[in-house]
């Protein structure tokens, strides 16, 4: 089958690549870009931790077609660290010990960044809705909602 | 496996395209590319269109349209829209909100398309290229429709008359053991003088509950006087079975639930 061109802004970057048609998302991420941040998990919609922002908005890169991506702005985990410093997501999931395995932090990562790009200072529950298309089989999330809550609180710190 | 996508511009030129066998509609892609992933190898072909109007959302004089690829978080947010909130709001999580769309539902096999059960209550006209058709009948021939669906349209529906349930076991957010959605009309002193209620997961699409709508008419809101049209509320219904319930138990539940739903 002949192969489809798609192009689109990866974390700030101009990507171009050649995929076959109906290639999904995370599998021209991980496989042909080569940024492993999204995870594949169960394929289905289920899990999240294929989680990326497309425009803003997240969404599902293993039910997402990466021809229908052409001129989009993509955002992942990968992208979050700039020049070697950690984001505050990032710092706040270390320290509240909200990554065991690691499999599904990166969806949480980015469901949490979209919920704090909109909502600074986010209730316990606007944090629970907000990862709730994210499954954790590790953690219980309690670590996961206080590393968010504590990323919150570090960035209006930052910016009192 | 792969699968070809192709883009149109227009509907009837994608009309034309998905009659090839093989070839499926791309929605938010939650039922389609979901079901590639799974090893559907019946999907050889998406067919997706661009047309801009797929996206409206119109409301004026009371009704409101929307357009097919309307998504359930653009419905979520629709200041118009806030009696359908949260129905738009029990599909998914955040991010399959941001894809789903108002279309893709109306196909969602039970324990999904909880949205539609809302439509079904509003009795909603699904719209097509060249019909308009009411969503009951809609839903009956869905499995063998092969016109791509370019809106929904209906009345809105005061506040105080519509109400939407969805049961799910696991919290925030989990598969549907039901959904129930409730429009009634009633007479100043509180009788019930209309009643549309529809349910999901208790067929394998969302159905009306004839017999309690015809139970129901003439009764105020007591728990004496609806209890016959919830002991009614099994009449016709063919549950699922999956890990989130029995058959038996959706039907054992459903009365409670809805008992709940019409006191609240």
């Amino acid at each position: 089958m002949a192969k489809v061109p798609v192009q689109f802004t990866l974390n700030g970057a101009e990507k171009a690549e050649f995929v076959d048609s109906g290639t999904t998302l995370l599998h021209a991420l991980r496989d042909k870009i080569g940024d492993t941040s999204p995870k594949g998990g169960c394929h289905q919609g289920t899990c999240g931790a294929c989680s990326v922002i497309i425009d803003g908005e997240l969404r599902l890169s293993c039910l997402t077609l990466a021809e229908t991506c052409n001129g989009a702005e993509i955002r992942t985990t990968s992208g979050l660290a700039e020049a070697g410093v950690l984001h505050p997501l990032q710092r706040a999931f270390l320290d509240a010990f909200a990554t065991q395995c690691g499999f599904c932090t990166p969806g949480m990562i980015m469901a949490a960044k979209v919920l704090l790009d909109h909502t600074p200072n986010p209730s316990r529950e606007e944090v629970v809705e907000a990862l709730s298309s994210n499954i954790c089989r590790c953690t219980g999330y309690e670590p996961i909602i206080q590393a968010v809550l504590r990323a919150a609180r570090a960035n209006s710190q930052n910016a009192a | 496996m792969t699968l070809a996508l192709q883009t149109f511009s227009t509907v009837k030129d994608a009309n034309a395209a998905l009659q090839a066998a093989g070839t499926r509609y791309l929605g938010g892609g939650t039922l389609v590319v979901r079901a590639a992933n799974e090893g559907d190898i019946s999907v050889s072909s998406l067919v997706r269109v661009t047309e801009t109007s797929l996206q409206a959302i119109a409301v004026s004089g009371g009704e409101a349209r929307l357009g097919a690829s309307v998504t359930m978080a653009a419905i979520a947010r629709h200041p118009e829209l806030a009696a359908l909130a949260p129905a738009a709001r029990a599909v998914g999580g955040p991010a399959i909100r941001n894809m789903a769309t108002v279309g893709g539902n109306l196909f969602a096999p039970a324990p999904y398309g909880d949205f539609t059960v809302a439509l079904l209550a509003l009795d909603a006209i699904i719209v097509t290229e060249d019909s308009e058709v009411p969503i009951q009948t809609f839903l009956a021939g869905r499995d063998a429709s092969r016109a791509i669906v370019t809106g929904i349209t209906f009345v809105l529906p005061r506040a105080e008359s519509f109400r939407f349930l969805k049961v799910s076991r696991v919290k925030p957010k989990g598969v549907s053991v039901l959904s129930i959605a409730t429009h009634l009309q009633r007479a100043a002193d509180g009788t019930v003088t209309s009643a549309r209620i529809a349910l999901g997961c208790m067929a394998d699409r969302p159905m009306r509950a004839r017999a309690t709508e015809k139970a129901l008419l003439g009764c105020k809101l007591t728990a004496e006087e609806i209890a016959p049209a919830l002991a009614a509320a099994g009449e016709g219904t063919s549950p699922i079975t999956d890990p989130v319930a029995s058959a038996w138990y959706r039907n054992e539940v459903l009365p409670v639930h809805l008992g709940r739903l019409l006191l609240a």
